[in-house]
């Protein structure tokens, strides 16, 4: 018998049900009325969680307090790469919807033969399963006899969306309690049993080289178990974590370290950044189907500085070696790729090596967290099989983590004589956006660059398009313009270690086109919303727009001292909507007093967990415009405190108000990274519309004012 | 080595260690509390607070000998889940949080706030919350819950 040809229509498996079919990886059920969910995605604060547990409560019919949420691990999770890029609602969620809708009619089948009656005559509330005459039975009692090591199938059909109960619901975070009564869920807050403490020795000094280091000193710290040293990597385990603190001191009186490398001039990020080898990539082409007669072309240039992650915790991880196989605790956003990094530096089989995530503070992209997994491998190592926590300091989490990159955009339009735009040039100087482990043939932890046998750094690169791109996350307009060509230049150097950070490079492209586009506005006298709805064809994007508009009152009258801006993007142009309306007060010292955001992010799983997201994004984006540059001399990075790094405080924060546009037979997208972009132009408009001040390099700060003053005049 | 004898969540609590250890340290090594965070060393970011009197402090910048008699709260004194605080019940009616590393120090410090001035402003609240750091930009929410909290205990 031949096999019919797939029809085109087929169904497919969600990809990540797809890369990981076995249906029991995400779904067991205890024979106590429980129910372990088991996703690949981590909780970073986002409430991912909470959202795959309504998904699953409400696809199997039973009450969310039986869903038990289990932590990845390679021991046994199903294999989700990272938790990044706003796409765990998406990758995670639909898996978990495919794979509870197949399980769902498993059990109905073997129930329906238990029981002796149609499929169609049984119902399930609440996990027990109920047909007429009062007979019934439960997941739990057919626990014992429903075979879940099977792989998934394409056929089974998730419910509509008028028939879920629970997603579209703001119901609480499952993990809100824990942490508002401190029981410990922190990877920091949870001790193994006689687990030591371990530091690490680094540099101030970029990629210094460690010449000499006399150990006297930190010998003489009471309950010292070992000081490690291998090329320039150094470090000490103790018994106590002040102990391992006060052998980390002596260390570093003692160490004497080499000159490094010398970071660029941060007075003149821009032209630096121009002036690199880079690798030049054609993003988007697009070719005008008649010819237009230009008059006359407008061209900016816009920037922003390398940002840091900032994470209220410092990265922390533990491991502990038994024989040749080292098991390891990471807030990591991909426990699979720190695994696959630990394996190139140990020179290990994979299998010798067990990754479980706990969770940390919020980390807002690739931070120090594998990092510090790595620090800790190396150090249990001389544990005699002890466990060993590693906790970076504040100063290395600000400087010697990964940053956000510093980008430079330089955006051309050709205007016809009636100022119309017909062609868009759209250029990127930028490192690449991600220098994550996992992905490469060597290893990107900061400590595989400092052993005597030291891999060499890795450079930065950009996810493909295909994924949202890195340096060229949003650099594609979305408005209908006739023709351009998007450019991106990933430098080949890299002085300042740089990774993903929360919209990898959304945030400066965004900020450039939607400060661009008000340029272009003011130059024809035009309303700022009319002139994007003009050139935008996609219905959401308006809807976007005009309800940001309406919400806001747009435009509100001029008054001395206030202004007015809007900024819109569809992150990564297949992701949620997010139209934005800012309003700043100031002169010398600008304040956003409101952001008024309308966003359209399809099905909103948790509405409320939705609105939580983009009110954080968008306050995390004020502090970045209003606040945040990573500051560096010729040797090294000098921002290393909250002084020397401020974020914006309780009192500076801007009132934001959301609304969420119902759209809940649309495929859910994130919402993490949407309001980043927008917000950051819609200040720096709000910031012209009041002042008549163009800033077009990030951070707005009074400096930076005066130096647009300056320009200006 | 001088014993030092403080009050720790109405407890009588003695520790005989160097009277310049800080607190932070003791409260998460030898006591045990891991409520207050560690978040960078120096009192610049409020993840350690405590009430000291009533008054929030960073625990990480207070060293043990300044606290001999006194009477300390930390977070897991705070309330229960059996018997919680009311800003730790208008925290959660809220969702007034995303990551949470930061929460412990911020409802310490609100609690210091509500101790001085049951019914403060809006504005009030900002102020005494303005060395807390939050990085997951959750500020308005815990505002509202503040708010809320305060609102509660004025109707008891």
């Amino acid at each position: 018998m031949t096999k019919p040809a797939p029809s085109p229509s087929a169904p497919k498996l969600p990809v990540s049900l797809a890369a990981n079919p076995v249906l029991s990886s995400w779904v067991r059920f205890s024979t106590d009325g429980h129910v372990m969910v088991s996703p690949g995605k981590v909780e970073i604060g986002q409430g991912i969680v909470t959202a795959l547990a309504q998904i699953a409560a409400d696809e199997l019919d039973v009450d969310i307090g039986r869903v038990q949420m289990i932590r990845a691990t390679t021991a046994g999770s199903p294999n989700e790469g990272v938790t990044s890029g706003s796409l765990s609602v998406q990758q995670s969620g639909r898996a978990i919807r495919q794979a509870c809708a197949e399980i769902r009619q498993i059990f109905l089948g073997v129930a329906s033969d238990r029981l002796g009656v149609d499929i169609d005559a049984l119902d399930i509330k609440d996990g027990t399963i109920a047909g007429p005459g009062n007979i019934r039975t439960s997941y739990w009692e057919l626990a014992g006899d429903v075979e879940l090591d099977r792989e998934a199938t394409p056929g089974a059909t998730p419910k509509l969306s008028t028939r879920r109960t629970l997603a579209g619901s703001s119901i609480q975070r499952v993990d809100i309690p824990d942490k508002v009564f401190a029981h410990p869920r922190f990877i920091h807050d949870q001790p193994l049993p006689a687990m030591l403490h371990g530091r690490v020795l680094r540099s101030e000094m970029s990629a210094a080289k460690l010449v000499d280091l006399p150990e006297d000193g930190a010998r003489a710290i009471a309950g010292l178990v070992a000081i490690v040293r291998d090329g320039n990597f150094a470090g000490v385990v103790c018994e106590a974590e002040d102990g391992a603190e006060a052998a980390l001191k002596a260390l570093r009186k003692s160490a004497t370290w080499s000159a490094g490398a010398t970071l660029p001039d941060e007075s003149a990020l821009a032209e630096w950044l121009k002036a690199q080898p880079a690798e030049p990539t054609i993003i988007d082409n697009k070719t005008a189907s008649g010819a237009m007669e230009k008059a006359r072309t407008m061209r900016r240039q816009y920037s922003r500085p390398y940002l840091a992650h900032a994470s209220i915790a410092p990265s922390c991880a533990m491991a502990q070696w038994t024989q040749d196989r080292v098991r390891v605790w990471t807030h990591s956003q991909g426990v699979y790729f720190l695994r696959a990094d630990l394996a190139l530096v140990l020179k290990l089989p994979v299998e010798n090596i067990t990754v479980e995530h706990m969770e940390g503070a919020g980390c807002y992209g690739h931070n120090a967290a594998d990092d510090v997994a790595l620090d800790a491998v190396l150090l249990a190592r001389a544990a005699g099989g002890r466990s060993v926590r590693v906790q970076w300091s504040r100063e290395d989490e600000m400087s010697q983590a990964p940053f956000g990159a510093a980008m430079a955009i330089e955006i051309e339009a050709d205007l016809d004589a009636q100022g119309e735009i017909i062609n868009w040039r759209h250029s990127v100087w930028s490192n690449g956006h991600t220098s994550r482990p996992g992905r490469a043939a060597q290893p990107a932890l900061l400590a595989a660059t400092e052993l005597a046998n030291p891999h060499p750094r890795y450079i930065a690169t950009n996810p493909p398009p295909a994924n949202g791109g890195g340096a060229d996350r949003n650099s594609i307009p979305l408005y209908d313009f006739p023709s351009w060509r998007i450019e991106c230049h990933r430098l080949l150097t890299m002085p300042i270690r740089t990774s993903a950070l929360r919209t990898l490079g959304a945030q400066g492209n965004v900020f450039a086109i939607e400060s661009f586009l008000d340029e272009l506005a003011t130059e024809r006298g035009e309303d700022p919303v009319d002139f994007r709805l003009r050139h935008l064809s996609d219905r959401r994007a308006q809807d976007a727009i005009r309800a940001a508009a309406r919400r806001a009152n747009w435009k509100p009258d001029q008054r001395t001292g206030i202004g007015y801006g809007l900024g819109f993007a569809r992150y990564k142009n297949t992701g949620a909507y997010c139209a934005v309306v800012a309003e700043v007060e100031g002169a010398e010292d600008i304040s956003v007093k409101r952001l008024t955001i309308a966003v359209d992010v399809g099905e909103a799983i948790n509405p409320d967990g939705v609105v939580n997201q983009i009110e954080g994004g968008a306050i995390q984006a004020t502090s970045w415009v209003l606040k945040e540059r990573v500051r560096f001399d010729k040797e090294r990075i000098t921002s290393n405190t909250w002084s020397a790094y401020p974020i914006l405080r309780f009192s500076e924060v801007p009132e934001v108000q959301v609304e969420l546009i119902a759209r809940p037979d649309m495929e859910p997208l994130g919402a993490g990274e949407a309001a980043h972009g927008p917000v950051t132009a819609a200040i720096a408009n709000a910031v012209f519309d009041a002042l008549g001040v163009r800033v077009r390099n990030l951070p707005i700060t009074r400096d930076s004012l005066i130096a647009a003053m300056e320009l200006a005049s | 080595m001088p014993s030092i004898r403080f009050r720790l969540n109405g407890v009588e609590t003695d520790v005989d260690v160097e009277s310049d250890r800080s607190l932070l340290d003791i409260l998460r090594g030898q006591l045990g509390m891991t409520g207050p965070h560690f978040g960078c060393g120096s009192n610049e970011c409020g993840a350690c607070n405590v009430i000291i009197g009533d008054r929030a402090v960073a625990a990480c910048d207070t060293p043990l000998w300044s606290v001999a008699d006194k009477d300390i709260i930390t977070i897991e004194g705070l309330g229960s889940a059996q018997k919680p605080h009311p800003l730790q019940r208008a925290f959660i009616a809220e969702q007034a949080l995303q990551c949470g590393y930061c929460v412990s120090g911020i409802l310490i410090s609100a609690a210091a706030l509500l101790m001085r001035n049951p019914s403060p402003s809006g504005e009030e609240i900002r102020g005494a919350l303005d060395r807390n750091l939050c990085r997951c930009g959750s500020h308005n929410r815990m505002v509202r819950a503040v708010l809320r909290a305060a609102a509660e205990m004025a109707a008891r």
